[in-house]
């Protein structure tokens, strides 16, 4: 187990450079002037030019700015934002509970009803719930989540006016920020009325983040649990004598998990590319709508600092996901 | 135990000296045909297909004709709807259907472009991987882990942001990080394939390094790829929606249906119809394509076909 | 009163090409601690059989028998929870894949133990006690530590031992072993057998052996039913079996061993089918 998780380690450290790299490079890749470009329209004298190609360091040679680069982010220096003036991590780090909250949300639904779904059409295969239910993960897995954000707005928040169209929580709530989570700091500050706002304004965006990533784990629950079915251990476990919802809930779902798993560790990149939709049709002051903003803004070191630490979230999530692999498989924790 | 206990094991366990015999397409084909999800899928497909190459013929209008006295009608089985524009109009009062007809020239010409590239680049790539092993193979699978580190449609975006918005570059960008999923294909069923017997008695025949891999290795690992192709291509359709729903795909005019959801957002509240129809029809391109890439998956996947 | 009676099964599964008969018209009875090899070719119905006994086959096989009776109960009409019942506690049943019949995920202890829980009202002290017992009884060393080992972690053959201590924990009456050494390595083979004839005697009970080898056969059973085709060729004991075979399938099957060559060539099986669609 301990050379499994060693093996893990090593291996992510090439990926990391990597993606250091190519966080670098995008910035030099830009065709043109970078500073010209971030500057936009609204122009740049010559000396204020010539002063910030010194600042981001674009009047070095080429290896020299990369390693500056990294000397940078190993002191946590992922560059500054060219329109706030504030660091990229801090913006980041400001950002980044709103998305962690709605991608929780959405990965936690779709795990249970996806799971729960795939079980029950594996058990029940070929019968009316198994071809509905796998109907409608297709239609899931094949759905435009920008569209679908817009048809439940219309629906839900236009026509009923049950939910609202945008934003983490009504403008009328203030509470102090402790954890960054709505739904937490709401409770902590005593405040129910605060809370059911940011429930509100969080199922909408759960839904539309959660529907791909919840077809593809019912998907991919159904399959496995049928593959296990197969089984002759599972033959074993009826032959003992076994009670069905124990050769099914322990047996048969026990090994099912062990791919369940690892797909749903591959929904985080997912969600993370969904976030960029769903948070930029809902308002939702996020890491993915705050990456759309500096694209449009032409803010380009912080969507370098964004890509990097993006990426590294991801990496560390998959990590965590390989490790907890290893953890629920038998034959990779005793060897 | 001895040989002759069960005289079938003798024949049954021997090792295929030559390449195994090409698959017979006539069964995987009515394997496919009886798979009632695919059959529909196709035939959607076919009418998409036809409705793309005669556009022009079918539309009711041009799809960038503006009826300045016809903004924001309804469909025409609404009260308010007029028969000749079947769909509604949208805010500048171009024909829905029209641009919907001509929109699907665009969709269909994304995944077959996408796929296409990245197709090829990564079976290329997937092939000198497994082939030659090593530190190439080391070097290639580090930068295909680089590129599927990052969540697909943030890569894509900064991708355009580097070489600019528009429809064609949306689509480079795409194949760019689809492409990784052929590579690994590639090269895991290359590395499986390596040292069976008929690619050594290939080899031992005088097959060059080049006709090992395409002609002698290559046909064997076509399955999955054909699966990953299909799932690539809705992929690639919804990826480079969302890019013009974002817009960074293709640009106004375009009736791409991603661009036209763009330009529908602000309609949410009063058009409904011009929001509506542009998802309806990436949808079910994309479940037709899903549909058929499921039929293709239990049709040429063998672990799955037994069970 | 045999132990188990079998009268007139028949199994069918619907496939693309239509209603296929694994198993047609099958008459088998089995007296109590006797050893009957149930003998035929791969595909020839008899495992299927067995699994129709067990009540193992999947939804969709037609099971239909005159009569299908344990110790005089009709299995045909078992409700779930009688089933649960006589199945590990007094029928019991062990597979051709040792490794694939135990569940990778959780450990040897706790498959045996999962039984006696089951069946048993012993305390989870004595249900451990028990479960070393067993592991020393089916010949594991240091069963103590053998408990906490995972399948992938010991051999085909000593993972067949735990198979055998997990259907023997609860002393059934009948045990049925689906070719129990067939993936096993030739100089386990025998030890298997040994250890299965061994608890057959010990324990008293009956043990239906499905088989392929007539040199098993001739070393276990009493008595003898061939297989083929779905349907019973031949149903004798094991001495009228080897001198007198009535069938012509028995009598390929008897030449086609390597002590009856003749001239220096095997005969085979295969020469004998074309005659078979008229014999049966």
């Amino acid at each position: 187990m301990l050379r499994f998780i060693l093996n893990r380690l090593l291996l992510i450290v090439p990926t990391f450079i990597g993606i250091t790299l190519v966080a670098f490079l995008f910035i030099r890749l830009l065709p043109g002037d970078p500073v010209i470009l971030m500057a936009g329209e609204r122009g740049v004298s010559p000396e204020r030019h010539a002063e910030l190609m010194a600042q981001f360091g674009f009047d070095q040679p080429l290896l020299k700015q990369y390693a500056d680069y990294v000397v940078g982010l190993l002191h946590g220096d992922f560059g500054y934002s060219f329109s706030t003036k504030k660091p990229v991590l801090s913006e980041f780090m400001a950002r980044f509970p709103a998305t962690l909250e709605l991608a929780l949300c959405a990965i936690v639904l779709a795990t249970v009803l996806g799971v729960a779904a795939g079980i029950l059409s594996a058990i029940r295969r070929g019968s009316w719930i198994d071809q509905a239910t796998m109907g409608v993960a297709l239609v899931g897995y094949s759905m435009p989540i920008f569209w679908w954000a817009l048809l439940l707005i219309i629906f839900f928040s236009t026509t009923l006016g049950w939910t609202p169209v945008s934003g983490r929580i009504s403008l009328t709530q203030f509470f102090p920020s402790v954890t960054g989570f709505m739904l937490i700091d709401s409770l902590l500050a005593g405040k129910p009325a605060a809370f059911w706002s940011a429930v509100h304004h969080l199922i909408l965006p759960t839904i539309v983040l959660a529907t791909i990533p919840l077809a593809v784990i019912a998907r991919q629950t159904r399959s496995a649990m049928l593959e296990v079915l197969g089984e002759v251990y599972i033959m074993t476990a009826k032959s003992k004598g076994l009670a069905q919802r124990r050769v099914i809930w322990l047996h048969a779902l026990r090994n099912a998990l062990i791919p369940v798993v690892t797909t749903i560790g591959l929904q985080v990149s997912v969600l993370m590319g969904g976030a960029i939709l769903t948070e930029t049709i809902f308002s939702w002051p996020g890491i993915g709508k705050w990456m759309i903003d500096s694209i449009s803004r032409r803010d380009y070191q912080v969507v370098q600092g964004g890509l990097l630490l993006i990426a590294a979230v991801v990496m560390v999530v998959n990590l965590t996901v390989d490790l907890l692999y290893g953890l629920i498989n038998p034959r990779v924790r005793h060897r | 135990m001895s040989a002759t206990d069960d005289p079938h094991l003798g024949t049954a366990e021997q090792e295929p000296l030559g390449p195994p015999p090409i698959s017979p397409l006539r069964e995987n084909w009515r394997y496919f045909l009886a798979n009632r999800g695919a059959v529909i899928g196709l035939v959607v497909i076919a009418l998409m297909v036809l409705t793309a190459i005669f556009a022009p013929l079918i539309a009711p209008h041009d799809p960038t004709a503006q009826f300045r006295d016809a903004l924001l009608v309804p469909p025409a089985w609404t009260d308010k709807g007029r028969p000749e524009f079947l769909l509604g109009t949208d805010a500048l009062g171009r024909d829905i259907l029209s641009r919907l007809i001509f929109g699907a020239r665009y969709s269909l010409a994304i995944g077959l472009v996408v796929v296409t590239l990245a197709l090829v680049s990564g079976i290329l790539v997937g092939l000198v991987a497994g082939y030659f092993g090593g530190w190439i193979d080391g070097l290639i699978m580090r930068v295909m882990d680089i590129i599927l580190a990052f969540p697909s449609l943030l890569l894509a975006l900064v991708l355009v942001a580097i070489i600019g918005p528009g429809l064609f570059n949306a689509m480079l960008a795409i194949a760019v990080v689809l492409q990784p999923h052929f590579a690994r294909l590639t090269r895991g069923a290359v590395m499986a394939e390596k040292h069976r017997e008929y690619v050594t008695s290939a080899r031992v025949a005088g097959a060059g390094t080049l006709r090992l891999m395409l002609v002698t290795i290559l046909p064997n690992c076509l399955g999955p790829l054909i699966v990953q192709a299909t799932l690539s291509f809705s992929n690639a359709i919804l990826d480079a929606a969302a890019l013009g729903f974002l817009g960074m795909g293709a640009q106004p005019p375009t009736p791409e249906w991603g661009t036209m959801l763009a330009e529908a957002r602000e309609f949410i509240t009063s058009a409904w119809w011009v929001v509506t129809m542009p998802g309806i029809a990436i949808l079910v391109t994309v479940l037709a394509i899903n549909l058929i890439g499921d039929g293709l998956r239990d049709t040429l996947d063998p672990k799955l076909k037994r069970s | 009163m045999p132990l188990l009676e079998v009268r007139n099964l028949t199994v069918s599964f619907p496939t693309a090409a239509g209603r296929f008969d694994a198993v047609q018209g099958l008459d088998v009875s089995v007296d109590a601690g006797e050893v009957l090899a149930i003998v035929g070719e791969s595909g020839s119905g008899k495992s299927v059989a067995m699994l129709a006994v067990m009540g193992l086959l999947p939804a969709i096989a037609g099971v239909t028998a005159d009569a299908m009776r344990f110790d005089g109960r009709d299995l045909l009409r078992l409700t779930a929870r009688e089933r649960r019942n006589l199945s590990g506690r007094e029928i019991a049943m062990i597979f051709q894949e040792p490794v694939a019949s135990l569940n990778p995920c959780f450990t040897v202890g706790f498959q045996i133990e999962e039984t006696l829980r089951e069946h048993t009202g012993l305390s989870a002290a004595d249900r451990r006690h028990r479960a070393i017992e067993l592991l020393t009884q089916v010949g594991i060393p240091q069963p103590e530590e053998r408990l906490a080992s995972f399948p992938h972690q010991m051999s085909g053959g000593q993972c067949q031992r735990v198979m055998i201590a997990i259907a023997t924990a609860c002393t059934p009456r009948l045990l049925i072993a689906d070719e129990p050494t067939t993936a096993l390595d030739v100089t386990v083979q025998k030890q298997v057998l040994d250890l299965l004839l061994r608890l057959q005697a010990e324990n008293g009970m009956a043990l239906v052996l499905i088989t392929h080898d007539m040199g098993v056969v001739a070393e276990t059973a009493d008595r003898v039913v061939v297989q083929y085709n779905g349907r019973k060729m031949e149903d004798s004991d094991v001495l009228t079996l080897f001198e007198n075979p009535r069938s012509p399938y028995t009598r390929a099957l008897l030449s086609a061993l390597p002590e009856n060559a003749k001239g220096g060539r095997l005969s085979t099986v295969s020469s004998f089918v074309p005659s078979a669609e008229t014999a049966g």
